[in-house]
Parts: structure tokens; sequence; C-alpha cells
């Protein structure tokens, strides 16, 4: 029982982490990302941009957060 | 001709992936500790040996796009994570928060972890994915080439020689990297661990890299400039506010 707990709470922290919007983000910005791609559209430059955005927000967040 | 040319397509194409490998490997190795991250090789080595035993020929029906979105993105999130935490040690804005003093206490409290002999689960998890993934894709070469010449004995021969060069340069390098700062070397796996999980899952969601693999080049470079100009911005935000205080 120890040992699933400790499984879950790793998985969870490998996931979810310190701030979970990077999480969430990531698999918005794959979803779009796999949509252009297949609807033939140029796609690599959407996964770079977006996680230069999300880390920039998370950062941004982080500085503004009351210390 | 055909056959060197065939050691040397295997070779090259093999070395690549083996390389992407051996830098993860390399970088959760000297962060995390050895023993984990050598359990998570050992593990990937095991699991590849019996899928390509079960599969044979068969694993290049394997669906690679569905396993790099779901590694690649994996991989991502974590890196992601691990680079914010830091740009805000690097900018300062942890000590804000007397971060130091927590961060220096979990690193304390691994290495007695590790110094009892527990087990490091993100080492191991990072270092079999990256293995297992890149495995995969070496075996797939070797089907591939070796499966269009009829000849897959010359492009295990191939392969074989990039792995024991790759091997070579990892033992070579892997001393210089364990004398880097340990924040500057965290900050270098959030790079890469960021930048392999950048091109891996946007390979998995159909994207095709201008440059092929070459532009994992390019991906790295932009997220060292951005975790940089990050890093910057951040300090001079910081420096603007404590002048006015």
């Amino acid at each position: 029982m120890r040992l699933m707990s400790q499984f879950g709470r790793f998985w969870y922290d490998f996931v979810v982490g310190d701030d979970w919007t990077l999480a969430v983000a990531v698999v918005a910005l794959l979803g779009i990302t796999a949509a252009m791609a297949h609807a033939g559209r140029v796609a690599w430059p959407i996964l770079p941009l977006g996680v230069a955005a999300i880390l920039f927000a998370s950062v941004w967040r982080a500085r503004r957060a009351p210390h | 001709m055909h056959s060197v040319l065939l050691i040397a397509a295997a070779f090259l194409a093999s070395a690549v992936e083996m390389v992407e490998a051996l830098t993860i490997v390399l970088a959760v190795g000297v962060t995390r500790g050895w023993r984990s991250a050598a359990w998570g090789v050992g593990a990937a080595l095991v699991a590849l040996t019996v899928i390509v035993a079960a599969l044979g020929p068969a694993i290049a029906t394997l669906p690679i796009d569905a396993l790099r979105i779901v590694i690649g993105g994996l991989l991502l999130v974590f890196g992601l994570q691990w680079l914010r935490k830091a740009i805000l040690r690097a900018s300062g804005l942890k000590a804000l928060h007397d971060e130091d003093a927590i961060y220096q206490a979990e690193i304390d409290d691994l290495r007695r972890h590790t110094a009892r002999g527990a087990h490091d689960w993100y080492a191991f998890t990072v270092a079999f994915k990256g293995v297992f993934l890149e495995g995969l894709e070496v075996a797939f070469i070797i089907v591939t080439f070796g499966g269009a010449q009829k000849n897959v004995g010359l492009a295990v021969i191939g392969a074989a020689a990039a792995l024991v060069v790759v091997l070579i340069a990892g033992a070579i390098a892997h001393a210089p990297l364990s004398r880097v700062p340990e924040n500057t070397l965290k900050f270098g796996v959030g790079i890469m661990l960021t930048s392999f999980g950048i091109f891996w899952s946007a390979e998995g969601a159909g994207v095709s890299w201008p440059g092929a693999d070459a532009s994992l080049v390019g991906v790295i470079g932009f997220v060292i400039v951005v975790s940089f100009g990050l890093v910057t911005w951040a300090r001079r935000d910081r420096s603007a506010e404590v002048a006015v205080a």
C-alpha cells in the first residue's frame, strides 16, 4: 500500500509538479500541433513558441506571487 | 560498396539516436545519481530485448508516433518544471522565498537517500524513457535499413559500432560533467529535457521538422536563448523593484 502511494505521488510530482498549468498547456499545445499537422499546415513552430510562452507566463506568475 | 554504405548509414543514423539517449542518461546520472539511472538503462535494455525478440522484423509495425508523443510529452512537462525552477533560482526569485536553503536541503536529503540505497524514481524513469525510445528507434533503423538492402546483419554491425563509439564518448564526457556546479547542471538538464521533449512530442504529433534530426540542435539553441532571456528579464525586473523599495 505504501509502495502504491509512493508510486502515485511520484507520477503526480512528475506530471503536475509545482505548476499544474504547465502540464495542461503542454497537452493543449500538443493537441493544436497534431490538428495543424494533420490538416497539412506548417506545425513545427507551434510547440517551441508555445513552450516559450507558457514558460514566460509561469515565471511571470512566480515573479508576482506574494513574498 | 553497397555493404559499406549500408554499414555507414546504419552507423550514422544509430549514432544520432544513441547520442540522444546518452545525453539524457548523462544528465540524469550526474544530477540525480548513477545508481537509479543505471537501473533505468538496464530496465529499458531488458524491455527492448523482450520487444525485439518477440516482434522481430514486425517491430516496424509498432506505433512509434504514439510512443513519441507520450514519452516526449512527459519529458517536456518534467523538463519544463525543472527549467522553471532553474530560471527562478538563477534570477534570484527563489532566494526571495528562501528556496535556496530548501533546495540545498533537498539535495542533502537526496544524497542521504542515495547513500542509504533508496531508489530514485525520477532518475530511473527519465533514463528508462530516453533509452527505451531511442533504443526502439535504433531497432527501427536496423530493420528498415537492413530490410531494404536485404542484409540486416550489416545494419547490426553499423549500429553496434555506433554503440561502442557513443559509449566511449560517454565515458570521456562523464568526468568533466561531474565537476560542473550542481545548479548549472540542473539548468542544463532542464534545457535538454525540454528540448528533447519538444522534438519528440512534435514528431509524434505528426510534425516534419525542417532538416529532420539536425533541427534538434536548433530547438536546443532556441530553448537556451529563451531560458537565459527569462533569467535576464526576471533579474532586471527584480533589480528595479529593489531600487524602488
